[in-house]
């Protein structure tokens, strides 16, 4: 069993707010898992907690078989943890080879090594590796272009060959749809569907309805804090909790 | 690389990177620029500064600039205390001097080493802050280095009167047999450092520095430092520690700063504490915009030409200039001259002052943007001549 995660008995509360309370996830390896729920919900304080940038209360999250509390995010992303953000987060001003280059030597060399002598241009096994990797996700005809320049999707794109280069067990997606057009949109499902297909276990934090229901095999809501549902995606469509907390009493 | 060149280009064209650095290419590079620094007593006469001080300062203020290019113009971490590395260098320099006598190998050992020492112990600190918060922590650091020169550390480092080296000193490894007591000017192995000697062993160390820098720039040791400037929250969420590899970078150009302060003290032995002031803190970091932060060749140029002006301008006084204008008429040449006597002299940085503020406005890239922007004119106007040749041919064929 590789790519499970495992969130026991999460409480986090900033001041008087409870932001997360009892929250309690099992996603099984190699599954596409939604955590979806209204503003304010928790959904990006339950991230924070995943990935290291919170420490939680009470409560542990394992990652197999280690836990990732404590650990600092590089440490998490070692063990086989990848993040997408919300914003692609992407090396900028550096061209798009560079930008899948860098985590194939993450990759290699661990968290820190200096090697300063050999050049990267003639590195035939990283460069290899990398254009393979651009051309999985379509933009191998752009590896020279400086990655600011790319449309959102595109950026979005990078950001996941990028976390592809590391071959995670775990990927961790922060509405990786977000202020995309709706080509971009369906693009980016189209190749997280492809990207899910090779057997990792995904968790996507999702507002926009059409992408979890074409994405997600099992879907947890949450409101105010707390896990109130949890099935697969027409399941939790129907489901009269879900429609009082998230859509406010609405029908879908 | 840098932000600035990047923005006037991506409006035409897709922005596509540099021209891509090849092996043989930097080995071009490499082979024109050792050529250019050896043959400087040569080229430097015609622009009037064809003699050894100047061009020593040259090499030196070079080095110094090379090194903290590897910090600020990869990881973008800009520095404003790497004149602490600079006056250490150079005291740590004199003292092997003083200890184990004249030959320049260990003093520029020890000098390099301790450069590292003390950039290690002060990123350690200074590296927890970014942005502002670790320019001002570096100023501080070295402000205080100053300070305690200037005061408490006077048994080291002898205060104000600065650091020399005395014929009664011990220097174990000099030659003091039969009365003789060695002359006080450092030697590599009994080749005295005076005049092209002493530039020619600086222009090596330069060259040599700069072979380093390159290879540093195209390594993954470089690229990870790019990364750091690009983005670190993407650096960390690919499982990559940040905080040593900016450590690594700082101590890398502490040992440079380092290496140049000996420099100084070979050329001339003796140190003082101003060489530790913000204000030489504050010229590296011009030379370095100016010449083309992240450009391998940029904070040379920088240095070369700071230090060249600074040369030329603060020669010049009011009688000199009056002279220039004597051909105008007294009403006209004497508010001029009293008008451009504030830029030359003393007040040479007020002229220094004005050519940063052009450059960073109209060449945000410092010259190495210029001249990139010069070579692609030109290579533009070169396709432009064979395109039309081409078009006048085909109608005749």
């Amino acid at each position: 069993m590789s790519g499970t995660l495992k969130v026991t008995d999460v409480n986090k509360s900033f001041g008087g707010l409870k932001a997360l309370s009892e929250v309690n996830l099992n996603i099984e390896s190699g599954t596409v898992h939604a955590i979806i729920g209204p503003n304010g919900a928790g959904k990006s304080t339950l991230l924070n907690v995943l990935i290291g940038k919170l420490e939680p209360d009470t409560g542990t999250v394992m990652f197999n078989d280690i836990s990732l509390l404590g650990m600092t995010p590089h440490e998490i992303n070692q063990v086989g943890v990848s993040r997408v953000f919300q914003t692609p987060e992407i090396f900028g001003e550096m061209t798009l080879l560079e930008n899948v280059t860098i985590p194939c030597y993450a990759k290699r060399d661990g968290s820190f090594k200096i090697n300063p002598w050999p050049r990267v241009d003639e590195d035939e096994d990283v460069q290899s590796k990398a254009m393979a990797l651009l051309e999985d996700v379509g933009l191998a005809d752009k590896k020279d272009v400086i990655a600011n320049s790319l449309s959102r999707g595109d950026k979005r794109r990078l950001e996941l060959a990028m976390c592809l280069v590391q071959e995670p067990e775990l990927l961790l997606l922060d509405e990786p749809t977000a202020g995309m057009s709706r080509a971009d949109t369906n693009n980016t499902i189209e190749l997280l569907k492809k990207i899910s297909a090779r057997g990792l276990t995904m968790v996507v934090i999702e507002h926009d309805m059409h992408v979890v229901f074409s994405l997600a095999e099992k879907s947890t809501v949450l409101a105010q804090g707390t896990p109130i549902v949890e099935g697969k995606p027409d399941e939790i469509k129907g489901d009269p909790k879900v429609q009082e907390a998230y859509l406010g009493g609405a029908h879908l | 690389m840098s932000t600035a060149t990047a923005a006037p280009v991506s409006k035409a064209i897709p922005q596509v990177g540099e021209p891509k650095a090849t092996s043989k290419g930097d080995l071009m590079t490499l082979a024109i620029f050792i050529a250019v620094v050896l043959t400087a007593p040569i080229w430097a006469i015609p622009i009037g500064a064809g003699y050894p001080d100047l061009l020593q300062k040259f090499a030196i203020f070079g080095v110094f600039a090379i090194g903290f290019n590897i910090l600020f113009g990869l990881t973008g971490y800009l520095s404003f205390g790497h004149a602490a590395f600079l006056g250490g260098g150079s005291y740590i320099a004199v003292w092997s001097f003083k200890l184990l006598g004249m030959n320049i190998l260990p003093a520029v050992l020890f000098g390099t080493l301790f450069g590292g020492l003390f950039a290690l112990a002060i990123g350690f600190v200074a590296l927890r802050r970014s942005g502002i918060y670790f320019s001002i922590l570096t100023l501080a650091f070295a402000q205080m280095s100053y300070n305690l020169a200037y005061s408490v550390l006077t048994p080291v480092t002898n205060g104000e009167t600065g650091l020399r080296v005395l014929r009664d000193d011990p220097r174990i490894f000099d030659d003091k047999s039969g009365g003789y007591d060695g002359t006080l000017i450092g030697n590599l192995f009994g080749l005295e450092m005076t005049g092209y000697t002493a530039f020619y062993f600086c222009a090596s160390v330069l060259i040599i520095a700069f072979y380093i820098s390159q290879r540093i720039f195209r390594s993954p040791f470089g690229l990870m430092l790019r990364a750091i400037k690009n983005n670190q929250t993407r650096m960390k969420f690919t499982g990559l520690n940040t905080r040593p590899y900016a450590l690594t970078a700082f101590v890398i150009s502490g040992m440079y700063a380092g290496l140049a302060g000996s420099l100084m003290a070979v050329t001339d032995p003796l140190a003082g504490a101003e060489r530790m002031q913000w204000t030489a803190s504050g010229e590296v970091v011009l030379m370095t915009i100016l010449g083309g932060t992240g450009t391998l060749l940029g904070p040379i140029l920088g240095a070369v030409s700071i230090k060249y002006f600074e040369n030329i301008f603060s020669a010049y006084n009011k009688s000199q200039l009056l002279d220039t204008f004597s051909f105008l008429p007294d009403s006209i040449a004497e508010p001029l001259v009293s008008v451009l006597g504030l830029f030359v002299g003393e007040g040479w940085h007020l002229t220094l002052g004005v050519l940063f503020m052009l450059i960073v406005i109209y060449l945000p890239g410092g010259l190495m943007e210029g001249a990139r922007r010069v070579s692609a004119m030109l290579r533009k106007r070169k396709a432009e001549k064979t395109d039309a040749s081409s078009g006048q041919t085909t109608p005749a064929e």
